[in-house]
């Protein structure tokens, strides 16, 4: 069945079937490697992108219920306020260990800032709960988050 | 062109066994295509390998290739499995040749272990076996610019100093940058590794300084990097089920309703008897593998997979069993010893104080994040692979085996790896993948979902450790006895299941043995993050602690007490071998310190039911020492506030940042183990499938890590692996520290700790 979806803001119809997860269209129809599979059962956000401009992880999310939803991706980060941030402060700062999580990891912490521009710990425990890193570069993503939050403040200044 | 050996030094003879390294490094020079200078070295055991390959001079696998604009392009020859191995062996080149690191450029390396040695991710062995090695490559090729720039200039060698890819002639005021020099230096002799010239570490301007990933920019950008984003023309998706008891033959599967499902190009039963007669452990099981035009459909389509198996004698096993095997044989007589000092019976007898303690720990999954994955292409009987593996060589032996084919047709290109842990130094995927692709005659990606890599990995082997020692009426440790209750097969420990007899506190106390008997068990198993020591770490210095306790002793007065006077060990064999010998100096050095770092002296002001522990542990050459502040709710859970670590890893740190992260990793690792992850066996089969069973450690349960290098004159080594070991019993020493409960099962059980 024929499915037209908007992903970083470029319109696609993929010909799949409609309990096909976006992640899998993202991969292996539009060919964006970006978004990760790790676990296919929403437990640990490697497969995080924007719908409408909220984290959901796709995994676990048919291409049957996106709809006329805005997707966007990893890859449609750099031309996002928030996305390109968070990106210059995960280079500034080497946030990546083997780097598998770290797709995911921006996704929902531009999905944080974007709701909270000055976060807590706490609030950033809350959001990023549910983006495993395997390598454990917590303090990184931590540091990341606030470098990005405070960048934002000075720039809007 | 004259091959040249650069001589062992006494430090670098003691950094590793002969078993692991031979120093010798082969070097060539020779003019790049189209310009610039290429040097290729090799570092053995495939020093006489490399002599026979052709010399050719344009090859894509030369290790350093400076260009005529300047660009230096260096290999990256090693797995890069998020350890950092791309970033930090180049910046160990650059730093001698003196070139400017944003005139850097890495690419990977395939396999092709006659150029560039051995190709690994694992052991944490990359800068013992390379510093040396690479800082010599990089110095002849500065040599040899250099020696390129005087004679064009008329001027001593000497008078001529290098810079930021450049060579100057402050007396004339000349210079010339490495693009232009190259291809003059190129037709020079190589220098002798053996004395080239290297620089002074204090004018170090790359190693030592924070480098970020060289890959960062692609992973923040979510570009193609990793095993599962490769894509091939005309490739189709593979899935693969296997017996979910260990070693289970399959009886049927409904193949014919398989094929006609959508998308679904073929569907084919694959006999181990066929695949894999040798019966390798790492070879291809039986099972049925599903090939589709996605990897979505291919799953489906396996969610209708009706198999039968001949689950096989393992389907008896359990975990509950082994425990209760572990108890009965630890009431009799080990079935060996593997040391037995002194009289421990006899000392044991007279002691003032008797402690006996029973430890156990559970099997764990690596749980790299990218689940196993392989993209194969057969065709005309060679095979060409995308692999996420942290040991390609190995892999291509096993692919050979498979196919039966030879090694020559066998081309390995490396991909990143989303994750290694050890899972990945085995390469079963590998096999799967080439069987499948050979059968349909196509590219094929093999992708296992989650559930597959939770049930079929290669696990860290539960143990058993019964513990007696006896303190003397000054609290001093005289006897000390453990009988390791292990799993394996015919009374041999599994792979990684196994204790050295040097063990510590071995050769500390006059009175010690080390039994063992082993469980019988068809569970596979294979190396994690510091193997052994990762489990060995937490059961003997949490007993230890307990001995601290019961001598009435500071915890860390103790262990001080223990180590004694600085020496080195040498271990049982009585050759000296670095990775097993034992410096009682450099670890009361590490253990002082952190108790300086952590404020471990004032832990009496901490809040009630909170409370620090400590513990160390030598392993993969680094010395470790870590204190671990944890927090207990009255509900039984665990808040861990804080971790310091304290580490002797040798003079240098390559990459600040890197090794940061990789103390920091490992740390954090092994607090998530302790929190909440076991794989549990029951009837030969593993009952987690995902991360809602097997608990990955997240970010709120994260604390923050620090840590401290100890710069010490001996040589630098690895830092992937040595951190996890001691951060385990330090965190349960804490428990027992602000709860007076001690844990000693694994994982952590909170229910054990409510107020
Ligand atoms: S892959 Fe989607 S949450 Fe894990
Ligand atoms: S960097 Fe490896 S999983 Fe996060």
């Amino acid at each position: 069945m024929a499915f037209s979806i908007e992903v970083n803001h470029v319109k696609h119809t993929v010909d799949v079937d409609g309990d096909m997860p976006l992640l899998w269209v993202l991969r292996d129809e539009l060919n964006l490697k970006g978004s990760k599979f790790g676990c296919g059962a929403g437990l640990c956000g490697a497969c995080t992108v924007h719908l409408d401009g909220h984290a959901v992880r796709s995994c676990i999310m048919p291409i049957s219920a996106v709809g006329n939803a805005a997707v966007a991706t990893i890859e449609g980060m750099a031309d996002h306020a928030v996305g390109k941030k968070l990106q210059a402060a995960w280079l500034e700062l080497d946030v990546p260990q083997c780097g598998y999580c770290q797709a995911g990891q921006i996704m929902s912490a531009t999905d944080l800032l974007g709701k909270n521009p000055h976060p807590t710990d706490a609030d950033i425990d809350a959001a990023m709960a549910g983006n495993v890193c395997r390598c454990c570069s917590y303090t990184r993503i931590r540091a990341g988050i606030k470098k990005a939050a405070l960048s934002r403040s000075t720039s809007a200044r | 062109m004259r091959p040249m050996f650069a001589k062992r030094t006494r430090a670098e003879a003691d950094a590793a066994p002969d078993a692991l390294v031979s120093r010798r490094v082969f070097l060539k020079a020779g003019a790049a295509v189209g310009g610039g200078l290429l040097l290729h070295a090799v570092l053995p055991p495939a020093v006489r390998g490399a002599m026979a390959a052709p010399a050719e001079a344009g090859s894509l696998n030369a290790f350093i290739r400076i260009a005529p604009d300047n660009v230096v392009w260096i290999m990256s020859k090693n797995p890069e499995i998020g350890q950092g191995i791309k970033t930090m062996l180049p910046m160990v080149i650059a730093e001698e040749l003196d070139a400017d690191w944003s005139d850097v450029r890495i690419t990977q390396a395939p396999l092709d272990q006659a150029r560039f040695g051995r190709q690994f991710a694992g052991g944490s062995m990359a800068t013992p076996l390379n510093y040396d090695p690479l800082r010599r490559v990089g110095a002849a090729g500065r040599q040899m610019l250099v020696t390129a720039a005087a004679r064009q200039w008329g001027v001593p060698v000497a008078e001529c100093t290098t810079g930021s890819g450049a060579v100057a002639h402050a007396k004339s005021g000349r210079s010339a940058r490495y693009g232009e020099l190259a291809a003059a230096a190129a037709k020079l002799p190589v220098p002798d590794l053996a004395s080239v010239t290297l620089k002074d570490p204090k004018t170090f301007k790359i190693i030592g300084r924070r480098i970020p990933g060289v890959d960062n920019p692609k992973i923040v950008t979510g570009q193609p990097l990793f095993g599962i984003d490769v894509d091939v023309p005309g490739m189709l998706y593979a899935v693969f089920e296997k017996c979910p008891v260990f070693g289970g033959k399959l009886k049927s599967a409904n193949i014919d309703a398989l094929k006609a499902l959508p998308g679904v190009r073929d569907a084919f039963i694959v006999r181990a008897s066929e695949a894999n007669p040798g019966g390798d452990p790492q070879g291809v099981a039986d099972g049925v593998a599903i090939v589709a035009t996605r990897w979505w459909l291919a799953s489906k389509a396996r969610a209708k997979l009706e198999a039968t198996w001949d689950e096989g004698p393992v389907a008896a096993q359990s975990s509950a069993g082994f425990a209760a095997k572990a108890k009965e044989l630890a009431k009799g007589e080990p079935d060996s010893y593997l040391r037995r000092d002194g009289d421990v019976t006899g000392t044991l007898k007279a002691a003032a104080h008797r402690v006996e303690a029973s430890y156990a720990y559970p099997f764990l999954s690596h749980l790299d994040l990218e689940p196993q994955n392989c993209t194969a292409h057969f065709h005309d009987g060679k095979i060409t692979f995308w692999a996420p593996t942290q040991n390609p060589g190995p892999g291509a032996k096993l692919v050979a085996a498979t196919l039966g084919i030879s090694e020559r047709d066998i081309t390995v290109n490396m991909t990143r790896v989303g994750g290694g842990f050890g899972r990945r130094l085995r390469n079963d995927f590998m096999a799967e993948a080439a069987w499948i692709s050979k059968q349909v005659g196509a590219p094929v990606k093999l992708l296992w979902n989650r559930q597959d890599d939770m049930r079929h990995d290669f696990y860290r082997p539960a143990g058993f450790h019964f513990f007696r020692a006896g303190l003397d009426n000054d609290g001093k440790l005289i006897a000390f006895a453990d009988h390791f209750v292990t799993v394996g097969r015919r009374g041999t420990p599994a792979d990684s299941a196994n204790m050295d007899p040097n063990e510590f506190p071995a050769q500390l106390v006059a009175d010690l043995e080390y039994g063992q008997s082993v469980i019988g068990s068809g569970v596979p198993t294979g190396p994690m993050r510091a193997p052994r020591s990762n489990a060995l770490g937490f059961a003997f210095q949490s007993f230890i602690d307990e001995l601290a306790h019961h001598a009435g002793r500071d915890p860390v007065d103790f262990r001080l007490a223990l180590l004694g006077e600085p020496r080195v060990l040498v271990n049982s064999t009585g050759r000296p071998n670095a990775l097993r010998d034992f410096d009682t100096g450099r670890m009361a050095a590490v253990l002082r310190k952190v108790a300086d770092v952590s404020g471990w002296r004032d832990r009496a002001a901490l809040p009630p039911r909170s409370g620090k522990g400590v513990a160390f542990y030598f392993s993969h050459l680094g010395y470790f020492a870590e204190v671990v502040q944890a927090s207990v709710a009255i509900s039984g859970d665990v808040k861990i506030d804080h971790v310091w670590v304290v580490a002797d890893v040798g003079s240098q740190i390559v990459n600040p940042s890197g090794a940061e992260q990789q103390v920091q990793g490992a740390a954090l690792d092994g607090i998530g183990q302790a929190l909440g992850q076991a794989v549990t066996i029951d009837r030969g089969r593993v009952v987690e499938a995902n991360f809602d069973a097997v608990l990955p450690l997240r970010i709120n349960q994260a604390p923050p890590v620090e840590v401290q290098f100890l710069a010490t004159d001996h040589p630098p080594t690895g830092l992937g692996e040595p951190g996890l070991p001691p951060v385990i019993p330090a965190l349960c020493n804490a428990i027992f520290a602000a709860t007076g409960k001690r844990i000693r099962t694994l994982p952590i059980d909170a229910a054990m700790l409510k107020a």
